[in-house]
């Protein structure tokens, strides 16, 4: 199958239209579902033959499921590395899947199955990676969907199941359940209070972890964090679902309870910073990708205060997926040193907010 | 005073938490506390948990003794030395092949191991409708609960068992 890029450029980012529930807080969520077929090694440990032979019979079952019935096929290995990195941008692939991480490159056999919001990684870490990824803060919503697709993936493929340990995986860390769900959440008023670092070590306590916005191993910008679970086994789907649920309630009511501290205390201080924040992202010439996440979280913390009226989360969250290098390549259509990649992005960003600015008047 | 947890032993560490100006105070007996990962003393401050997982990082295995190291699994031939090297094992076999030390390992990285959640259900016959599946998965929830000394889950799992049946 050859690249459709322009199939790719609209398609896997309906997360990103703020439509969900807390949206100005929470930017999405995402479960995922680690399985492995039965009677082969793990893709890790695996030989080419197998990998293919997983592919295979994967994209087999898929082809006949309903619930994957427009789903569009991409595999890694037949990618440049800009439209690899551009699917990492857009949540669609992990970095191990994309090839971006370490110096061994796409593994073959690697590909993803996208459809909507759902997809499934094949030959990642584990044979298969299910996962939902949905707008705002929708665990429920999200694991019902997967769920779907888990039960009929699951008729027609024989996965490896242990009666003691579930779902077995590559690492044991993932057993069990196989699931991992985070919420990606915008967490500015805990920062600026201090009292995020009370909130992150309240998380372990409570079998939480976070993580930046690019899932393990990436680093926090712009006040962004993934809250995930920490444990795979031992409880059940919906218990481990509902608890990570109660306790980002929990975390919104703390992030809302600190806005409006900062309204009270240091409304003056606040406002300037949201303003030339904004004024900032509308007129500079050239933006680095972590100046601009932190720009991006202040104008957001303005949109939420309502101290920016009227710009559109959407445009935000547009921002945060367009403005990264491969999104701004495959935009200009060519291959950009570091300080080209600032200028397009100041640029892009200049003219998205000022279509937004006239699209409000 | 009883501990806000278990409901059942009677707690030894109070837990205050201020968070913009409001006090939260949690109850815990010394097991819940530590379950929850909260330690006595000067190191609350501490992640022990996430601290563990990170030293795992590339080495789950590490943690397994090292005697056995050269015990391997039939079917992909993978050892557990190369599982403590890469924290990675060779293939589904490799749960049976490294059971013992895979379940203590299982214990210490998510505090249980056994599974409660969806089961996998196509060795059950064709067509068994939607019930079979959510009484086999009720049962096991069940036993599971009881093992666990949650009596307060198997009671209503015990339940809705019976009004099914």
């Amino acid at each position: 199958m050859s690249f459709d890029l322009s199939l790719l450029h609209d398609s896997g980012i309906s997360w990103l239209d703020a439509s969900g529930p807390e949206s100005g807080i929470v930017l999405s969520t995402r479960v995922r579902l680690a399985r492995n077929l039965q009677g082969l090694p793990f893709t890790i440990r695996t030989s080419e033959s197998n990998r293919t032979t997983i592919l295979e019979r994967v994209l087999s079952a898929g082809r006949d499921s309903p619930v994957l019935e427009h789903a569009t096929l991409y595999r890694l290995e037949e990618l440049e590395v800009t439209d690899r990195q551009l699917m990492h941008e857009r949540h669609l692939v992990s970095k191990e899947l994309a090839g971006l991480e370490g110096e061994h490159g796409v593994r073959s056999s690697a590909a993803v199955l996208t459809n909507g919001e759902l997809g499934v990684m094949i030959n990642e870490e584990d044979h298969l990676r299910l996962h939902c990824l949905r707008s705002g803060f929708a665990l429920s919503e999200a694991y019902e969907d997967l769920e779907r697709l888990d039960a009929d993936l699951g008729t027609r493929l024989p996965l490896a199941f242990h009666p003691e340990f579930g779902y077995l995986t590559s690492c044991p860390t993932n057993a069990g359940t196989g699931l991992r769900a985070s919420v990606l959440i915008h967490l500015p008023g805990l920062v600026l209070t201090k009292e995020i670092a009370k909130v992150l070590q309240g998380l372990s306590q409570v079998g939480l972890t976070f993580r930046g916005l690019y899932g393990e191993g990436s680093e926090v910008v712009g006040n962004f964090f993934q809250l995930s679970n920490q444990t795979t086994l031992g409880k059940s789907e919906d218990e481990l679902l509902d608890h990570l649920g109660k306790i980002v309630r929990q975390v919104i009511a703390y992030e809302t309870q600190a806005r409006e501290v900062l309204q009270r205390d240091a409304a003056t201080v606040i406002a300037d910073k949201v303003w030339r924040a904004y004024g900032l992202l509308r007129y500079a010439r050239s933006l680095t990708f972590e100046e601009t996440m932190n720009l991006l979280s202040g104008v957001r913390l303005g949109v939420g205060l309502n101290l920016i009226k009227d710009l559109s989360v959407y445009t935000l969250n547009k921002l945060l997926v367009f403005t990264q290098p491969a999104h701004l390549m495959v935009f200009e259509g060519k291959l950009l040193s570091g300080q080209e990649i600032s200028t397009s992005r100041a640029s892009y960003v200049r003219r998205e907010l000022e279509a937004d600015a006239t699209r409000r008047n | 005073m009883q501990c806000d947890n278990c409901k059942e032993r009677e707690a030894a560490i109070h837990l205050t938490q201020i968070v913009d100006n409001s006090v939260t105070t949690l109850h815990l007996c010394a097991q819940c506390a530590a379950e929850k990962g909260v330690q006595t003393g000067a190191n609350v401050a501490k992640f022990p948990l996430s601290d563990f997982l990170a030293s795992m990082g590339k080495g789950v295995g590490a943690h397994l003794p090292s005697e056995d190291s050269s015990v391997k699994c039939d079917f992909c031939g993978a050892s557990l030395q190369d599982f403590r090297e890469s924290g990675r094992l060779g293939c589904p076999h490799c749960y049976q092949a490294f059971e013992g030390h895979l379940r203590d390992l299982l214990r210490r990285l998510h505090g249980s191991s056994h599974h409660v959640g969806e089961l996998y259900l196509s060795a059950l016959p064709a067509g068994g409708g939607g019930e079979e599946r959510k009484v086999a998965d009720m049962r096991r929830r069940l036993k599971a609960a009881v093992e666990a000394e949650n009596f307060e889950l198997a009671a209503e799992l015990r339940d809705q068992l019976r009004e099914i049946e």
